[in-house]
């Protein structure tokens, strides 16, 4: 479990992943290549993604859950995939922002 | 950093600013940020203050700052030497990043090490050891920038932009690397203009060019658009004013640009009808934020624009004059003086919350009350569609008799005369209302009457707002922001002992 909050960072254990919350609050069980994702810049990678969550993780792209009340934005691609809950995240097709600056 | 490391991971090649064929690209701009970073940590400095124009140089400073784990504190070259050096010492220690001329205007400032903007980008590190990849401050609590506020209602204050406000406002705003790679913004507001700091990390962030202008003249920004073939802009409402007066004067259009967004003070609709015409393949977004929420809140977009420019409803064409609606996670509630509420249509206090509101100043503290809610001393109201209606600072209400009354509405109601070109409305003493309403007015001809202006007040408000003092000027004092200089009518006015009206 770690504690979602947003602007929370988290890394991934067994691939090069990095994700910034942009959504969504409280304890959650966030996985990256089927590991728990810790805070970022507390542990070094050791191991590999498993087989069954190494899709892979796209820089800037959004994930988010089916329900819209989480959402992490990746800043390090890696090769390990996202889950929520043991939930596949999937990317976030947003519709365009009306740039503001 | 993390914003700059995800543009030069995906975009390395990209020119992040500066010509076409021959700018600094996302990687060159890590390279010389780690330089920067790195005479920084040498020298122990905790702030960079920066004074001079726009230029390579602010991306520059901006990201090194942020690597090299100082704030970074752009402060307006334009203030009087006394004022400037008053105010970098406040900043100091400090390492000072200025042109020449700004570089002479602050030698001999205690705790300031001064090196010239050509210098620092032909030498970002200056000797020192480059900063390492990825050996940066991860603190998101850590002060990202400094930011002197206009002061239009008193001494400048120093607001505290954290980094976490500035990430979350570019994630909140903006998609990553969604720029085609033809893109290129042009920054001519200010540096120490809050639209400055979002811009820089927006264009990075989304891969577009930034296209400097260092001295905003409405010739030589028309001028830099056709060279640079400029896509996107973003002014402040008087530059846009004299921007489309200059096209007029031309006869031209500029085809090149695809999105105009201004904010910042307040725009004038006539202005905004003549700017789709002369940017005919624009899209228009209209902003309103304050230095203390991280810039942009709320904002009205292209299709708003469109949809309410063609209406013939005169309600829903006078939304142009609107600030649109809150950002994603920005939530914006109007509230009257005793704290409640107020309902659609109801004037009171703008209030804003979410993760880009900082709303902290370095001598103050937070501001947020305990709900991490933020009174932005701006007055308005929400329409029954959502959107945000700026009236004006609190601080400029006009208590007439014990009346509240915002000198935007009785501005709105001047501009809808076809004659008006500009107007400013103000309190002046009175003996039997405490205050009256004054009015500065700047028309064309055929210059209306007095009695003409007052009909119209009357008619479209009530008979308290009708102005008992009229002007006719020239023109209307602003700051080089863009922001109407009301104290200054103030006190002219409550100095004239002709302006007394009783």
């Amino acid at each position: 479990m770690v504690e979602l909050r947003p602007g929370a960072r988290f890394q991934s254990t067994v691939c090069a992943t990095e994700v910034i919350v942009v959504k969504g609050t409280g304890p959650t069980e966030l996985t990256c290549g089927g590991e728990p994702m810790v805070p970022a810049g507390s542990a070094e990678r050791a191991g590999e993604p498993s087989a069954d969550a190494s899709e892979g993780t796209l820089l800037g792209k959004r994930y988010g859950d089916g329900d819209e009340t989480v959402e992490v934005l990746c800043t390090k691609a890696g090769e390990g995939s996202l889950a929520l809950a043991g939930v596949a995240m999937a990317v976030k097709v947003t519709k365009p922002l009306p740039a503001s600056d | 950093m993390m914003l700059l490391e995800m543009a030069a991971t995906a975009m390395g090649d990209r020119v992040a600013v500066g010509p076409s064929g021959s700018g600094i690209t996302c990687d060159d701009l890590m390279g010389r940020a780690a330089g920067l970073a790195g005479r920084l940590r040498a020298s122990r400095s905790e702030r960079l203050l920066l004074c001079g124009e726009p230029g390579a140089v602010l991306p520059v400073s901006l990201f090194g700052a942020a690597w090299g784990g100082a704030a970074y504190v752009p402060v307006n070259y334009r203030l009087g030497d006394d004022d400037l050096r008053a105010l970098a010492e406040r900043a100091s220690p400090a390492l000072a990043v200025a042109d020449s001329d700004g570089a002479a205007r602050l030698a001999g400032v205690d705790g300031l090490e001064i090196v010239e903007r050509d210098g620092l980008l032909a030498d970002p590190s200056g000797g020192a050891e480059t900063a390492d990849p990825g050996d940066w401050p991860a603190d998101p609590d850590a002060t990202a920038v400094l930011l002197y506020t206009s002061g239009t209602s008193g001494p400048p204050k120093a607001a505290v932009l954290r980094h976490r406000h500035l990430v979350s406002y570019v994630f909140s705003t903006v998609e990553f690397a969604s720029a085609g790679p033809d893109e290129a913004h042009i920054m001519a507001v200010p540096p120490y203009h809050v639209a400055s700091v979002a811009a820089q990390l927006s264009q990075v962030y989304s891969g577009r060019r930034i296209v400097p202008l260092a001295k905003f003249d409405p010739e030589a920004w028309i001028d830099l658009v056709r060279d640079e073939d400029v896509t996107h802009a973003m002014l402040v409402p008087t530059m846009l004013a004299r921007i489309v007066d200059a096209l007029d004067r031309r006869g031209e259009t500029l085809e090149t640009v695809r999105f105009v967004s201004y904010g910042g003070g307040k725009s004038h609709r006539t202005v905004v009808e003549r700017a789709l015409e002369v940017f005919p393949a624009a899209g228009f977004s209209h902003a309103y934020g304050l230095t203390e929420t991280s810039s942009t809140v709320c904002v009205m977009g292209p299709d708003d624009h469109r949809r309410w420019a063609a209406s013939d409803d005169p309600d829903e064409r006078a939304r142009l004059s609107s600030a649109g609606r809150p950002l994603p996670g920005v939530e914006v509630s109007v509230r009257s003086p005793d704290g409640t509420t107020a309902g659609t249509g109801t004037a009171g206090e703008i209030w804003v919350r979410g993760e880009q509101v900082a709303g902290e100043y370095a001598d103050g503290g937070s501001q947020l009350n305990e709900d991490g809610w933020f009174c932005t001393r701006d007055s308005g109201h929400l329409d029954e569609a959502g959107y945000l209606w700026v009236h004006g600072r609190n601080d400029d209400i006009i208590i007439r008799g014990g009346e509240n009354m915002s000198p935007g509405e009785i501005e709105d109601a001047l501009l809808t005369h076809p004659a008006v070109v500009d107007a400013a409305a103000f309190g002046v003493p009175s003996r039997e209302w405490g205050e009256e309403v004054a009015v500065c007015v700047v028309a064309r001809s055929p210059i209306p009457t007095a009695d003409d202006l007052r009909e119209l007040v009357r008619a479209r408000l009530r008979s308290s707002r009708v102005p008992a003092r009229i002007e006719f000027v020239d023109d209307l004092p602003y700051n080089d922001t863009g922001k109407l200089l009301r104290r200054e009518l103030r006190s002219r006015h409550a100095a004239d002992p002709g302006s007394q009206v009783d």
